[in-house]
């Protein structure tokens, strides 16, 4: 029982009975995954940062070069688009799925229950099942000079605008967007909706006892009141935005030109097809600390306060 | 409740569009998976001859049967080292609570927002030394790693609920700590762990990025890799592509068909939890 740290945070009597359990068994428990992850997580990122600070083409000898990759990294127009680029998706892969689920989710909310909103829940899940590749194989075909998105557009009248969408450099980057949110937006839907079950129905109803409409609903109850479920989507789909890679890697491999490229796509192809290991291990770097810096404010203003 | 009757509709209509428009892509790839080879059909037009041939064509071409074996044999190697490496962190941390969790914990979760192009350099040249690059077990080791810091995490937040009392009654039974953990709490866990399984497997199966850069062979390779290979090599020909996509798919969605209820579940904590 001695050996026991004081340090616990609800340190009950009895508990200290049950437990009896030296630390160093503990660690026993806890070694192997903190081994696997050490060796392939922990190490690659602090080799990362190594290789950030070299000049290097993966064969011979490495040489130091400071901090002039990153340099290269924030000055070279082609890098740095790569980052705005990512940026730019976020309103694809985020505020779209985000604003457009919060609006459906509320309008359905009211059928939840119902036998096609079930089925709707099956449906709007399949692009988080599928390959993230299949997705961008299906969409290229979709969106090609002869695809159905050109073919409805011709039938509504907008012949004038049909284009290879993927092809051309104002509409690409848009494009792979549109593939994002579709992948994303029945994710957050879904999210969405799950949260607002949880919603007091009575809020509801003394708000249209109160003469509110249903914009004033929406605004004033469940967004407020799914903050937390909110954060959940920001956060998921503005990782996915930042990090994204299969879509791109198969929709456009970054072109036409350089507008469709992003980070995760970049660092590949430095480190394996132009042999600059050092210009994308900071590039790698940047992404890492981008997503970080990103992430975690996003968690702290969406935290549930009352927890 | 006071629900207009017009309020319901527009859900059902708005509900219905967004059905159609995700599912959308599906149809144009059947629709032209039916067109004769090396054909560019026009969006949704239904051939006048449907090909089924295609399917078979580009079952045998893209060897699925082996693209099937590898990736379960990949799964296989993940999903259940990764569930018992978590299951007894999680267990130590969130439960025996060992001094210093803390810390480690903060480590796991460092690695939660981490996008796998950060570390793919690195990787690359760490697996070549181990030996492994072109072999199955260049995407196992590093997954395991990289799925290390959500798993913990999962299992933890489990555990963390559990009541000591639980422990504490089993104790006095007489069970050391290697019996609590077996014969009480991994029973117990069932639930967090078979979610768990669920994501892990999606997220192996469908993993990308390490199946391209650290194996060559599309056979020894994840799905989604392979699809990456198939689709380098047939991509000017649409119908086959479009077949040989729809194929590939078919394992995940079957999966996922017959466990949705389990997958949505799973799907929505998992992303709540994260």
């Amino acid at each position: 029982m001695a050996r026991r740290t004081p340090k616990t945070r609800r340190p009950g009597p009895a508990r200290a009975a049950g437990l009896r359990t030296p630390s160093w068994v503990g660690w026993l428990f806890v070694a192997p995954a903190l081994a696997v992850y050490a060796v392939f997580v922990l190490r690659p990122i602090a080799l990362t940062f190594q290789y950030s600070v070299y000049r290097w083409d993966g064969i011979g000898s490495s040489t130091w070069a400071g901090l002039s990759n990153y340099g290269k990294v924030f000055t070279d127009p082609d890098l740095f688009a790569t980052i705005l680029n990512a940026v730019k998706l976020i309103v694809f892969f985020s505020l779209i799925p985000v604003v457009l689920g919060l609006v459906i989710a509320s309008t359905i909310r009211r059928i939840a229950a119902s036998r096609l909103a079930l089925a709707a829940r099956t449906v709007l899940f399949l692009p988080q099942v599928i390959p993230l590749v299949a997705a961008g194989i299906a969409w290229s075909w979709l969106l090609s000079s002869t695809g159905l998105v050109n073919q409805l557009l011709s039938r509504i009248g907008l012949g004038g605008v049909t284009r290879a969408w993927l092809g051309d450099f104002s509409t690409a980057l848009p494009a792979v967007g549109v593939i994002g949110a579709w992948v994303l937006l029945g994710l957050c839907t879904i999210l969405l909706l799950s949260g607002m079950s949880k919603i007091d129905p009575a809020l509801y109803e003394a708000a249209r006892m109160d003469g509110a409409g249903p914009v004033r609903e929406f605004v004033s109850i469940t967004v407020p009141s799914l903050r937390q479920e909110i954060g959940v989507c920001v956060t998921v789909t503005v990782i996915a935005a930042l990090a994204s890679f299969d879509i791109v890697y198969v929709a456009t491999q970054g072109g036409p030109g350089n507008t469709t490229m992003v980070p995760g796509l970049e660092i590949y192809y430095l480190a394996f097809s132009e042999r600059q290991v050092g210009t994308a291990s900071a590039l790698a770097v940047v992404l890492m600390v981008l997503v970080i810096v990103v992430a975690l404010p996003i968690q702290w203003l969406t935290k549930d306060r009352s927890s | 409740m006071i629900v207009g009757r017009g309020e319901t509709w527009s859900g059902r209509v708005l509900l219905v569009l967004l059905m159609a428009a995700t599912l959308m892509p599906f149809a144009s790839l059947f629709v032209t998976a039916l067109h004769p080879r090396g054909s560019y059909p026009s969006g949704l037009d239904w051939p006048a001859d449907p090909h089924w041939g295609n399917f078979v064509t580009a079952f045998q071409v893209a060897r699925m049967g082996e693209l099937v074996k590898s990736s379960t044999l990949i799964v296989l190697g993940v999903v259940p080292v990764s569930l018992l490496l978590a299951t007894l962190a999680g267990f130590a941390i969130g439960h025996l609570r060992i001094a210093g969790r803390n810390v480690v914990f903060l480590t796991f979760v460092l690695g939660l927002t981490l996008p796998f192009e950060g570390i793919i350099t690195p990787l690359y040249y760490q697996v070549r030394d181990m030996g492994l690059l072109n072999t199955r077990w260049a995407i196992i080791l590093p997954l395991i790693g990289l799925f290390m810091p959500f798993a913990v995490f999962w299992m933890r937040a489990h555990f963390v609920n559990m009541p000591d009392e639980l422990s504490e009654s089993a104790r006095m039974d007489g069970a050391n700590l290697w019996q609590l953990f077996w014969r009480i709490h991994v029973p117990l866990a069932m639930p967090a762990l078979s979610s768990l399984a669920i994501l892990l497997f999606l997220w192996t199966w469908n993993q990308f990025l390490l199946a391209i850069v650290l194996v060559d062979d599309p056979l020894k390779r994840t799905m989604s890799g392979a699809l990456g290979a198939f689709q380098g090599q047939w991509g000017t020909d649409m119908p086959l592509l479009c077949a040989g996509s729809l194929l590939i798919l078919t394992p995940t969605l079957a999966i996922f068909l017959i466990f949705q209820r389990r997958f949505v579940t799973a799907l929505l904590q998992g992303s709540l939890k994260g």
